[in-house]
């Protein structure tokens, strides 16, 4: 279902109605009916995905929690007759066991999503090589479709796992609350990725109904909506036309491309957001942020806290920190500052890790070299600004004014918002080649003239459709500034002003029906992540 | 806590780590310096500090990142 | 609390006006294709009713109730549409009968070739001008497309939304509504062009017409058994190839009339006999009548409507009369117009 069709209005319409009806101690298994509900209109044959992973997720969580458990009580016991080294010792050797057994829980749930997403890809990667050896028989490609949020729901499972090896959090005890946590409707579509301490009380705690907690969930709601469908489903229409002919669609086009591009999937991935924000809180259910105004980023570091932070920061704890730091790493560090130095021995452990979490950023994206490429770049930028990083300071000290002013701080901003979009058009041009020559194309073809000529028009921006944009654009900028300005929660301040906060929610759900790009005369789009 | 602040000391000879905390927050220490401090900890001062536990609380200052060395430490 | 219900209310006001007003202003007027009014045009006249037509655009621009009223007091009404399919034409009945009681009913069976929903433009220019019942609710989900849901239907701005952006002059002029453009159901055409094709039509794979189009046609008969009026199936005159009525086509609704019990009268044949010069009577080369072919054709159904259907002839009735009066003026004046 996709958050904008009739059906899941009707859905969660249903949904919020029933959630306030039935006892609360029942309302979780509510969520996870309506979840499983939701997950199964998406076809029946993709339940048996999640329901494996949360069975042997839910299983391996208690098996390194029992483990866990049985060597700390065995420390309490023996506390006084044992050495601190035999206690060293004892604590590796069942922490040795406790990661055995987490490491086939994450085998398992990563292989799952590795056969699924990445076997085509690797396979027609292995055709590729034997075709330059000249080999005939090819391999045949197995066509999955990607079960809904596998992507998702693996990665929020797979870090419960291994907060539960790590203490962090509560093996839970029952299956039922545990398949909600893996299957909570709202964040299958594109998260935000949940941790278990955070999400797991909420998910199973009694949720009396708050008519302003509730306005404001629907608030949120209708922001997303607003931006999903009068924004980025309209520009969607002139996009598809521009990719559609890369051969006449060139130079200007490519930048326009880049452009409506950034603007797009910014609505559309933090509209979807909002509307999954928007819906947990209407269930009294706060998730966590995923974006933090992300094209005021002055760096493409800053850029990447703050934009799919949950993303973020789940490859940083579970995959850049032990991969930094892990005895391998630390022994390979060690040898490369014997060898090179100080100052190359310690860059080669984080710039390994950060190589290595982009890559696999990249791929997570997508089972495609252009998601892997776009990944490498994000990459690269990351560590070339990392080495420049003294020359900025040098830069900073000589000019303190120049670089603590606005128009500079704008010029960062621009700068970044500029290079996040060419990299980011990967993901339009899919092909790696393709994409690279649209970039020399913006600069060496000079075709700027023709956007503005009837050509707009013709591509799908035409005069109506470029003012609406503009103007609901322009409102979403200001709302952002005001929410940067004010600090605070934007609806929390109209709280006490019902007259303007519910007229205001009014013209959005007006603004969203009359100028939405739905229906007839516009194509239906998935949100971009929903097959992730 | 001498040896841990020598470790500091190596990596930014100019910052006072008696003193100064936001090591995190205000950008004093960043992911390569991160690194390095984790594996000097572990080599000189037999801590190995697990990745869970690389979070700003724990760095942000060095008597802050001492009270967790202590906390690993004990059984 | 009570600011709280007051503001909900006058937010709730504010955006059912603002709604409304957009609906009137993108809901499509069919100004320059006027056919899209014609299904909304009959409540003007509905009830008392003797004679019924149903069709597509053979019908409507084929027969002149101004004409039967004039020349035989016959009291009618072209509930006609473009490309109205044989379930729009069941529906559309089911409504009529629920407030009239007509002595005949007058189906052409042209689009009787359809077995399946077609169009969406069509359809809507069919169902949108129909009042809300459940015969409107049949006939949409009868009719819809694989792209069309009936929430489209309950709120046209749903799906006329995207009109915004391409809103004319006529969207602002025409907002309150616009004049009509029929007379009693039938759109007068003046031109004069005619045909000049004398190609057939072509060839087809399969000549069956589709047999949930006779399951229509037998509810329509039985829903004039019941309702006491006679349904007479016919076949206006046209002889171009686009809308060839194939042999194979004419037997079949002949031996189901036959076996019905049914008249069945294909006015092809008859167009010397009716007086139709296809050099004077057509406005698009021969697919359509034009009014003067269309008065003449209506003159000589209107005949068979007196003569052998016994409709009334009903201008000694004065309110009536004067009511067609009216119409009658309305009809020679737009034809002087149009001129």
């Amino acid at each position: 279902m996709l958050f904008t069709s009739y059906e899941f209005v009707a859905f969660i319409c249903l949904a919020f109605l029933l959630y306030y009806l039935v006892p609360k101690k029942a309302q979780w298994a509510l969520l996870l009916l309506a979840s499983y509900g939701f997950y199964a209109f998406s076809g029946l044959s993709n339940l048996i995905f999640i329901v494996s992973t949360t069975l042997v997720t839910w299983g391996v969580g208690l098996w390194v929690s029992k483990i866990r458990r049985a060597s700390e009580s065995y420390l309490a016991i023996h506390k006084e007759d044992l050495t601190k080294e035999e206690k060293k010792a004892y604590k590796a050797k069942e922490k040795k066991k406790s990661f055995s057994v987490l490491c086939l829980g994450l085998a398992v749930g990563f292989g799952i999503l590795a056969v699924i997403k990445y076997t085509g890809f690797a396979l027609s990667n292995v055709n590729s090589i034997l075709g330059t050896f000249g080999v005939e028989q090819k391999l045949s490609i197995p066509d999955f479709i990607l079960p809904l949020g596998i992507s998702f729901y693996i990665f929020q499972s797979m870090g419960y796992l291994i907060d539960v090896y790590r203490g962090r959090a509560e093996a839970e005890k029952n299956i039922a609350k545990f398949a909600l946590f893996v299957s909570f409707f709202p964040q299958l579509i594109q998260g935000p990725i949940s941790r278990h301490s955070d999400l797991a009380p909420q998910l199973y705690g009694e949720h009396s109904f708050n008519g302003s907690a509730f306005f404001s969930g629907l608030q949120r709601m209708a922001w997303g909506y607003f931006k999903k469908l009068v924004i980025a489903d309209r520009i969607l229409v002139g996009m598809k036309t521009i990719l559609g002919d890369t051969a006449e669609y060139r130079g200007a086009w490519a930048l326009l491309l880049i452009l409506a591009y950034s603007v797009e999937i910014y609505a559309d991935f933090t509209g979807g957001i909002d509307i999954t924000i928007g819906i947990a809180e209407c269930f009294g259910i706060k998730l966590k942020e995923n974006f933090n105004h992300p094209f005021t980023s002055k760096s493409t570091k800053e850029y990447w806290n703050r934009w799919h932070i949950t993303m973020g920061s789940w490859f940083t704890d579970y995959i850049f920190y032990p991969l930094s730091v892990c005895r391998p790493m630390q022994s390979i560090s060690k040898k490369s500052r014997k060898l090179f130095g100080n100052a190359i021995g310690k860059r080669i452990p984080v710039y390994i890790a950060t190589i290595v979490t982009w890559f696999l950023t990249g791929l997570w994206h997508g089972a495609a070299w252009n998601f892997i490429v776009w990944g490498l770049l994000n990459c690269l930028v990351i560590l070339v600004s990392q080495e420049l990083e003294p020359l900025y300071q040098k830069f900073r000290k000589a000019f303190p004014r120049l670089s603590s002013s606005k128009p500079y701080g704008a010029f960062m901003a621009a700068r970044t918002f500029l290079l996040m979009g060419f990299i980011r058009s990967l993901d339009c041009y899919r092909d790696v080649p393709t994409t690279f020559s649209m970039w020399l194309s913006v600069f060496t073809v000079g075709n700027y003239g023709e956007l503005f000529s009837g050509k707009m028009a013709e591509v799908g921006f035409d005069a109506a459709n470029v003012i609406i944009i503009v103007l609901a654009t322009a409102t979403v900028c200001l709302v952002n500034a005001l929410l940067v300005k004010k600090g605070c929660d934007l609806r929390q301040s109209l709280a006490d002003k019902p007259f303007l906060s519910y007229s205001l929610f009014a013209l959005v759900i007006v603004a969203i029906i009359i100028f939405g790009a739905y229906g007839a005369g516009y194509d239906a789009s998935d949100f971009i992540y929903g097959q992730f | 806590m001498e040896e841990l602040l020598e470790i500091l000391g190596e990596l930014h000879p100019d910052v006072d780590f008696e003193t100064t905390d936001g090591l995190i927050d205000d950008g004093i220490l960043d992911s390569l310096d991160m690194v390095t401090l984790i594996t000097e900890i572990n080599e000189r001062l037999d801590v190995s500090i697990p990745p869970e536990e690389i979070i700003p609380e724990n760095f942000n200052s060095a008597d802050a990142l001492w009270a967790l060395i202590e906390k690993l430490d004990e059984i | 609390m009570k600011k709280k219900i007051i503001a909900a209310v006058c937010a709730v006001l504010l955006a059912a006006v603002l709604l409304f007003a957009t609906h009137l202003l993108v809901m499509p007027k069919y100004i320059e294709n006027p056919e899209g009014r014609l299904v909304g045009e009959y409540y003007s006249q509905a009830g008392d009713n003797d004679v019924l037509f149903l069709g597509d655009c053979e019908v409507y621009e084929s027969f002149v109730p101004a004409v039967l009223w004039e020349k035989y007091g016959i009291s009618s009404y072209v509930r006609g549409s473009s490309q109205q399919l044989i379930w729009q034409s069941y529906y559309l009945l089911e409504e009529m009968m629920e407030k009239e009681t007509p002595k005949a009913v007058v189906f052409n069976v042209y689009a009787m070739k359809y077995g399946e929903p077609q169009n969406e433009a069509y359809n809507r220019m069919t169902l949108d001008g129909m009042k809300w019942s459940s015969s409107k609710v049949g006939a949409i989900n009868a009719s819809m497309t694989e792209d069309e849901s009936l929430v489209d239907y309950v709120f046209p701005i749903l799906r006329f939304h995207s009109r915004i952006s391409q809103l004319t002059a006529d969207d602002f002029k025409y907002f309150l509504g616009a004049p009509e453009v029929s007379d009693s159901g039938y759109l007068m055409q003046t031109a004069v062009r005619p045909m000049t094709t004398t190609r057939t039509g072509d060839d087809l794979f399969d000549y069956n017409l589709p047999s949930v189009s006779f399951e229509y046609l037998d509810k329509m008969r039985e829903l004039c058994e019941k309702k006491g009026a006679e349904l007479i199936l016919i076949k206006a005159p046209t002889n171009h190839w686009k809308f060839w009525w194939y042999d194979e086509w004419d037997k079949q609704i002949s031996d189901y009339a036959d076996e019905s019990g049914l008249d069945y009268i294909n006015f092809i044949p008859l167009c010397e006999e009716i007086g139709i010069d296809w050099s004077q009577d057509t406005y698009d080369e021969g697919m359509h009548l034009n009014v003067s072919g269309a008065e003449k054709l209506t003159d000589y159904f209107g005949k068979m409507l007196s003569e052998k259907y016994a409709v009334p002839d009903r201008r000694g009735e004065s309110e009536l009369s004067s009511a067609w009066q009216t119409r009658v003026d309305k009809y020679y004046e737009r034809k002087n117009t149009e001129k």
